[in-house]
């Protein structure tokens, strides 16, 4: 059982990341900026046996430089940025998951790195996402008002002095530490649901940008511990559980708010 | 004249082979309001981005006090409704922002019943008035105004432009603006910048209105009722005039009347 106490913490560390930056996801509108980082987690990983670097830091820079390449694409005008995301989503998750057969000295679980692993969580990890939480919250609540400046409108942020360039940045390197932290939880190709769901669930009963970030992360730690339980009873994969439930948040947050609204 | 808070110099600004701005010279000092003026596609914004520094321009220089304030007030802000955000925390990012001075600004901006209100729920006027707010939360030296009046009736539209004459006395602050309204340019702009990817001719108000390179702009069809620069007989003369204006006016109407009475 203490396997799943393990699990339960590092999902509720990872919500304490993925309530507020999932937030500035939703309030950026990036959430297939989001699924295409997430994506891209699994070349990480080859890359990062490939080259024998940490796991968590090859899949941190990987996101991070196919970040940089889709700026400077995005600034490119080549084709619609929502071409160039699915895009850039599929390709690299086609070519993690060819180079990871074409490995063949590591046997790892595909199956668990795509839909996450409710026992793939060891004390190495936890610690990891422990410090990795600490630094993301830090750098947060550092560059908030600057950071929410930028999602209201980068051009008057720009204007009055914020440092939109740097910022842009730092958010998607914050990002990419979430991804990494859960990609073993809950897997790569939902991670994006993790980040969204809980905040657009939080929508309704806030009334200003710190109510919705602190409220997503209440939700995205009672989704963690109702679906990995379920994962834990049922059998089931633990990622696809935790963003059920979340779902689950999202349909009961909105019809309560339709009926209150109604009265 | 003391130096211009920020001056442009040969601006040439090229995108994708195509030249949006060639030749730019603009000096902008404090207590001076401009506008600018020109068909679309004139590159308008594109001039106004280049003076606030949010692009680069491909050929010349743009200059300033290193440490010139800008406000700028766009012409349009697209919030999302996933964001939970109202008037006050909006003012509340302007990165100056000190709580001081909201009440000052939101008194004469007559906007504090706004406050609590969600930044999306906000009409076209209101929110104008909420964008001119959080420029001028910045301290502003130099006010950039993206077509402040767009989209309000003319009663809205000499209102606005009043306010933005009287807040250019109070805190002496240089002005630069696009006016999308070609005709009904602001009374108080000293100078008038007619734009068409070069500037076309320069001016008063008044005296551009005789330029052959407006008339060939914009033509001569100027309605009636929207006069581009009224005079407004707001003086008094020295008792060495020989006339008063309300005279005049009186005369007007008075031989008005003898024709009819013809």
């Amino acid at each position: 059982m203490i396997w799943l106490l393990d699990s339960l913490l590092a999902g509720w560390l990872l919500s304490l990341m993925s309530g507020p930056l999932g937030s500035f996801i939703v309030w950026r509108r990036m959430a297939y900026f989001g699924d295409t980082l997430a994506h891209s987690a699994l070349l990480g990983i080859t890359l990062g046996f490939l080259l024998d670097v940490q796991l968590n830091l090859a899949v941190v820079l990987c996101a991070v430089f196919v970040a940089l390449i889709l700026a400077s694409l995005q600034r490119q005008d080549i084709i619609p940025s929502d071409t160039l995301l699915g895009l850039m989503a599929h390709t690299t998750l086609a070519a993690g998951l060819v180079t990871l057969s074409l490995v063949d000295n590591v046997r790892i679980d595909i199956n668990g790195y795509l839909f996450g692993d409710l026992l793939a969580v060891n004390r190495e990890d936890l610690i990891t996402m422990a410090v990795g939480a600490a630094i993301v919250l830090a750098v947060l609540s550092r560059m908030w008002r600057g950071l929410l400046a930028a999602s209201v409108s980068e051009e008057l942020a720009q204007v009055e002095g914020y440092p939109v360039a740097r910022l842009r940045l730092l958010f998607m390197v914050l990002l990419a530490v979430v991804i990494a932290g859960a990609m073993k939880l809950v897997g790569v190709l939902l991670i994006t649901a993790l980040l969204i769901i809980p905040a657009a669930a939080a929508r309704p009963f806030s009334k200003s940008p710190v109510q919705m970030a602190a409220l997503a992360t209440v939700i995205s730690m009672l989704a963690v511990a109702l679906g990995l339980g379920f994962s834990y009873q049922m059998d089931t994969p633990a990622g696809p559980s935790i963003v059920l439930t979340s779902s689950l948040f999202f349909v009961i947050s909105q019809s309560t708010y339709r009926l209150m609204g109604d009265r | 004249m003391e130096n211009p808070l920020l001056k442009l110099r040969n601006i040439g600004f090229e995108r994708q082979g195509r030249t949006i701005l060639k030749d730019i010279n603009l000096d902008i000092h404090a207590g001076e309001i401009i506008t600018l003026i020109g068909p679309n596609g004139a590159g308008k914004s594109t001039l106004l981005k280049l003076a606030l520094g949010l692009i680069k321009p491909s050929h010349g220089k743009r200059s300033s006090n290193k440490h010139l304030r800008i406000g700028y007030m766009p012409q349009h802000i697209s919030l999302p409704d996933t964001l939970p955000l109202t008037v006050k925390h909006f003012l509340q990012l302007a990165k100056r922002y000190q709580a001081s001075e909201l009440e000052q600004i939101t008194d004469r901006l007559n906007i504090q019943r706004l406050l609590n209100n969600p930044m999306q729920k906000l009409s076209g006027g209101e929110l104008q008035r909420v964008l001119l707010g959080r420029a001028l939360l910045s301290k502003p030296q130099l006010l950039v105004l993206d077509e402040p009046v767009q989209g309000l009736d003319v009663s809205g539209q000499s209102e606005l432009y009043h306010l933005i004459s009287d807040l250019k006395d109070e805190i002496n602050c240089g002005i630069l603006m696009v006016s999308h309204d070609l005709h009904l340019v602001m009374a108080a702009t000293d100078k008038v910048v007619c734009l068409n990817g070069h500037i076309c001719c320069e001016g008063h108000p008044q005296s551009i209105q005789q330029d052959p390179s407006y008339l060939e702009l914009f033509g001569q069809s100027v309605p009636a009722h929207l006069a581009p620069y009224t005079h407004h007989h707001d003086h008094t003369h020295g008792e060495h005039c020989d006339h008063s204006h309300d005279d005049d006016e009186h005369n007007k109407q008075t031989k008005h009347k003898h024709k009819e009475s013809n």
